[in-house]
């Protein structure tokens, strides 16, 4: 019960605390909107390159703004002294995580409508299979995105470092994720790395409900791997975080 | 014995920090930890919440060791910068803290009293003064009625007066059966404490009682005991 109280009044925490920041709420709902539109714009000639990088993007902005966020948020915890603090009080460190995954995850569902809404109904982009797959695709991207934020904020002592996390692990799985290249093309090496990097998959299953009228086999397995990759940096998040420094 | 320390000894990336460390601290005591910047006081202090690892000897708090996870909502600390969020408002920082550590939130309104926020209670935490700031730090460590008060420097930039009102708090809370531990290198408020700890490059050069210090060393003032001592040490 006190850990169930604990978490909660956490995500409430950092919800009030985003509340008095209402710029940083409108860069979370806003960029992924106006870059959607950047590139239909970008595209407006070419509707066919638009509908085969489109639903890729749709888990890839959401992804990398959250991991930002998420990362600065809980650097911040930990420079302000907070962390410390927590630490030495009875809150649990997945108390404090699923906390932030609460809090974060409201958010990203919010953008996940948003921006969804935006390519389905504004721009029209064709979707063989269910749009709500589509939407949840994108939602799971933003949470993997606050879950890996939280990890690798562990080894980042300022906020410097903890940007430079950004190029350093998300721009790579950008890359070799399928975005720019289909898997099947890329040369061996790459292919099997990209299939070690949770992004592969959420680009995997966005095109696969653009293309199939109904959610695969396949599709499920890459929200379930995505989903686990979550897990798994939530987990390593919270040993990492230590109550007691060397 | 409500803390004890037995041959502590920290080390920090190759440096010791404290050195063979051995006190006790008596409960419903104010202690007094004295010494010069970088003497190890944080370090000592943070070792006893629990937050510090030691590097050798046993540190035992209420019986059990130093970090134990019973004791999380037996110690109140306040660190020397206030940790309290900036971007939430006083009453909104001890709300938070308030369920964290199993505190009524009539006890927050009674401590936002106690330490005379009342008409700051909705202002962010981060247009606050320095001495505000440190008040609201203070006041979460209160919450949940901590049995030790661990507390450093907490009257650095106060004004006078409320740095009175502050001790007069910390003397009722000794009064309840509260123990505290303040550090300080102001030697004024070393006067005000029944204990003292006196701590230098890593080294307790004393520890005991107040009175004590002062027969031992045949002087008047805390601070005259502090030089004596230092010089009798350098003789050696």
């Amino acid at each position: 019960m006190y850990h169930f109280r604990a978490t909660f009044a956490s995500a409430h925490r950092i919800l009030r605390q985003l509340s008095h920041d209402p710029r940083t709420i409108a860069l979370i709902f806003v960029v992924p909107c106006v870059l959607m539109a950047l590139l239909r714009w970008l595209f407006d000639e070419d509707e066919a390159t638009f509908t085969r990088i489109a639903p890729a993007l749709l888990g890839i902005f959401p992804f990398v703004i959250m991991f930002i966020i998420t990362s600065i948020t809980t650097l911040r915890e930990r420079t302000s002294g907070t962390m410390e603090r927590l630490m030495a009080l009875p809150i649990g460190k997945l108390d404090l995580m699923l906390g932030y995954m609460i809090a974060f995850g409201l958010l990203a569902i919010i953008q996940a409508v948003l921006v969804s809404s935006l390519v389905l109904y504004g721009f029209n982009l064709e979707v063989a299979g269910p749009h709500w797959f589509l939407i949840v695709m994108a939602l799971v991207d933003a949470l993997l995105g606050a879950a890996l934020g939280l990890f690798v904020s562990a080894f980042a002592r300022t906020e410097f470092q903890a940007v430079q996390f950004m190029p350093a692990l998300i721009i790579p799985q950008i890359l070799i994720g399928g975005l720019f290249l289909p898997l099947a093309q890329m040369p061996d090496l790459l292919e099997k790395i990209a299939y070690f990097l949770p992004l592969t998959y959420a680009i995997d299953a966005l095109n696969l409900v653009v293309a199939n009228t109904d959610v695969t086999a396949e599709g499920w397995r890459d929200l379930g791997i995505v989903i686990a990759f979550m897990v798994g940096a939530l987990l390593l998040g919270a040993l990492t975080l230590r109550r007691k420094s060397n | 014995m409500i803390i004890q320390a037995d041959a502590v000894s920290v080390d920090k990336s190759g440096t010791r920090v404290l050195d063979d460390i051995s006190f006790e601290v008596q409960p419903g005591t104010i202690t007094g930890l004295i010494g010069p910047s970088g003497s190890g006081k944080t370090t000592l202090m943070r070792a006893i919440v629990g937050v510090q690892k030691i590097s050798s000897g046993e540190l035992n708090v209420m019986g059990q060791p130093a970090g134990s996870a019973g004791l999380r909502s037996k110690i109140g600390y306040v660190t020397q910068s206030a940790a309290i969020y900036g971007d939430l408002t006083v009453a909104q920082n001890l709300q938070y803290f308030a369920t964290l550590a199993r505190a009524t939130s009539k006890q927050v309104d009674e401590i936002i009293a106690q330490i005379q926020l009342t008409k700051q209670r909705n202002q962010l935490a981060e247009n606050l003064s320095g001495g505000q700031k440190a008040r609201v730090s203070l006041a979460v460590a209160l919450l949940g009625n901590p049995d030790i008060l661990i507390l450093d420097e907490p009257t650095v930039g106060l004004d006078p007066l409320l740095r009175q009102e502050l001790w007069k708090l910390f003397d009722e809370l000794a009064v309840k059966g509260k123990t505290l531990l303040i550090s300080s290198h102001v030697m004024d408020e070393a006067e005000k404490c029944s204990s003292l700890l006196l701590l230098r490059d890593g080294n307790l050069l004393w520890h005991g009682a107040r009175t004590g210090l002062l027969k031992h060393t045949a002087t008047r003032s805390v601070a005259d005991a502090f030089m004596k001592i230092i010089t009798a040490g350098e003789a050696k």
